[in-house]
């Protein structure tokens, strides 16, 4: 079993479009969806849930006002400034207890709460494992491990080929969690400046922890010049590019009917996203037999 | 007033209204909180003239006064810090940095070091006072460099914070103790979706909120009818053109490249004045 994570570093490249689109192509595979915090693939793939179940990300400080005594000692360690007028503020508690164990009347007890969701579902395009971590919460990093390893032990029971994996934007914990330990990274960018200085910071971070990349430039037809600057990037850092895909109003209105670029037909973008899924298995089979 | 500009979905426009906003005033100050991708200075250009490390204080261990007890480990809620036998190993990416095992060690074996976690990078774009901070490659959490960044807002000054996508701990740390919070989308499923998330995200922070419907004409009308049915005003729309996406792509404000926008950014400016809190 091979798993693919397809990240972008900056949003809304089009993720979640080419993860829809990989759901429709492949034919033993299980999905992820890994942006946690704003999952959107669920809106394309129609999941029927199967499994519910709630997510404790860490615990959170509580001060019991009638043992308190206003000492402020908690105030002082706090180093997140979650403490005012002794209650304590759920949105900036980091959860660290440094509170508690500091309280010389114990006052201020731990608790676990609920910080989310996490999902097993059946959908036309085979089984996904997603969740919804709840608004301000923290823990998205744990929540995608959750997530991943639910899809993995999924994957194993059916016997399918793949865990393909939406990721989430940005470089930081949520990311680190969805890539950790995948075998191939599928990074969606765009050729404009912002897209290309957000490319080179997540492969930096693919490259930090080993993980091999192939980029696809979406909408490349918006600016040529980018996008052979792009390729040129590629080819000085070794990344292999999975293929460029045309602006087309038609993505949108995939999007709209709740169709991947696949089952919606888009002309030459469901041609070209068909064949960045095959230069993908070809990669992730090559893979396996240079382990092997 | 601190304005801050989230979105919920990625790449619907936060850092275009932004950076436009911010050049319509002519003034100000800049703050772009996202610093896993942070784009502002690619649109604004500022004159870099100072450069910040930012760390957070980590444990270190001296292991001659260490005794094994394993007190540092027992308050970790990170698990950032094992004791095995005699060695005490330390994962500094799991570290919060919140004090805990220095705090409680019987031995006064831990002092604190500084880790450094990003940059702060501060400049000047025409009048305008920028900053912004950059997380190192590899580095897990975005919200102590936030903060740092943060704390250069000064309440006599006007300001614009550029949040990060999402809903979660590096959004709402950018977002929280702003005045008003413009949400920038786009009417399509997602854009529609990830905006009620965000809606519900500054209204649990108390703070006032408006839209702006960027590529307002490629979706459907559910955004709008989403924002009429909860009284959420959509504040500006801008239309999909393909001088801006092309503008975008070079690293040209919307601003520049359809001056005719100034008035629309003024009307914004004058909509988020009333609306806003403070």
């Amino acid at each position: 079993m091979k798993q693919l994570t397809v990240i972008s570093g900056k949003g809304g490249t089009g993720k979640t479009t080419v993860t829809a689109a990989f759901a429709t192509l492949s034919d033993s595979h299980v999905i992820a969806d890994c942006d946690v915090d704003a999952a959107d693939l669920h809106l394309i793939l129609d999941p029927t849930i199967e499994r519910s179940e709630e997510f404790y990300g860490g615990r959170m400080a509580v001060i019991d006002g009638d043992k308190c005594v206003q000492c402020d000692e908690c105030v002082r360690v706090c180093r997140f400034d979650a403490i005012k007028d002794y209650t304590v503020d759920p949105i900036s508690c980091e959860g660290c207890g440094v509170c508690a164990q500091a309280c010389p009347e114990g006052a201020v007890a731990m608790v676990r709460h609920m910080s989310g969701h996490w999902f097993i579902s059946h959908t036309r395009s085979g089984y996904m494992a997603h969740a919804r971590l709840g608004i301000a919460e923290e823990n998205s990093g744990k929540l995608v491990t959750l997530v991943r390893q639910q899809a993995r032990l999924i994957a194993e029971r059916e016997k399918k080929e793949y865990v393909i994996i939406d990721g989430p934007p940005g470089i930081g914990c949520p990311v680190i969690a969805a890539i950790a330990g995948v075998d191939l990274l599928l990074a969606v960018t765009e050729p404009t400046l912002s897209g290309i200085h957000d490319l080179e910071r997540v492969v930096g971070v693919a490259n930090h922890f080993g993980i091999p990349v192939m980029v696809c430039i979406n909408k490349y037809d918006i600016n040529p010049d980018n996008t052979l600057r792009i390729e040129g990037y590629c080819s000085e850092h070794n990344l292999k590019v999975g293929g460029k895909i045309l602006y087309d109003p038609r993505v949108t209105k995939a999007m709209v009917s709740k169709k991947s670029v696949i089952e919606y037909p888009c002309g030459e973008v469901s041609e070209e996203v068909t064949r960045v899924w095959q230069r993908v298995e070809q990669q992730l089979k090559h893979n396996e037999s240079q382990c092997s | 007033m601190i304005i801050s500009v989230a979105s919920g979905k990625g790449g619907t426009g936060k850092t275009t209204v932004a950076t436009s906003l911010a050049l319509s005033w002519g003034e100000g100050l800049f703050l772009d909180c996202d610093v896993e991708e942070p784009n502002a200075h690619i649109f604004l250009k500022p004159h870099i003239n100072e450069r910040i490390s930012v760390g957070i204080p980590v444990p270190e261990v001296d292991e001659s006064k260490c005794n094994f007890c394993g007190k540092c480990a027992e308050v970790c809620e990170y698990n950032a810090i094992v004791v095995i036998k005699k060695k005490v190993l330390f994962f500094p990416e799991l570290c919060h940095g919140c004090g805990g095992c220095s705090y409680i060690c019987p031995e006064k074996a831990i002092r604190e070091v500084d880790r450094a976690i990003g940059v702060i990078e501060k400049g000047r774009s025409g009048n305008i006072e920028f900053i912004h901070g950059v997380l190192n490659v590899g580095e897990p959490m975005a919200p102590p460099l936030i903060r740092q960044v943060k704390k250069h807002i000064n309440t006599s000054t006007n300001g614009i914070i550029d949040a990060s996508p999402g809903t979660s701990c590096p959004v709402v740390e950018a977002v929280n103790g702003s005045d008003f919070c413009l949400l920038v989308t786009e009417p399509t499923p997602f854009g529609l979706h990830d905006l009620k998330l965000a809606v519900e995200m500054v209204r649990k922070l108390t703070i006032p909120c408006g839209v702006v419907i960027n590529c307002a004409d490629i979706g459907d009308e559910e955004v709008a009818r989403y924002c009429e049915n909860e009284g959420i005003p959509i504040l500006m729309t801008v239309p999909w053109d393909r001088r801006i996406a092309e503008a975008y792509s070079r690293g040209i404000p919307l601003i520049d490249v359809l001056p005719e926008f100034q008035n629309s950014f003024s009307q914004l400016s004058a909509a988020i004045e009333r609306l806003g809190r403070g």
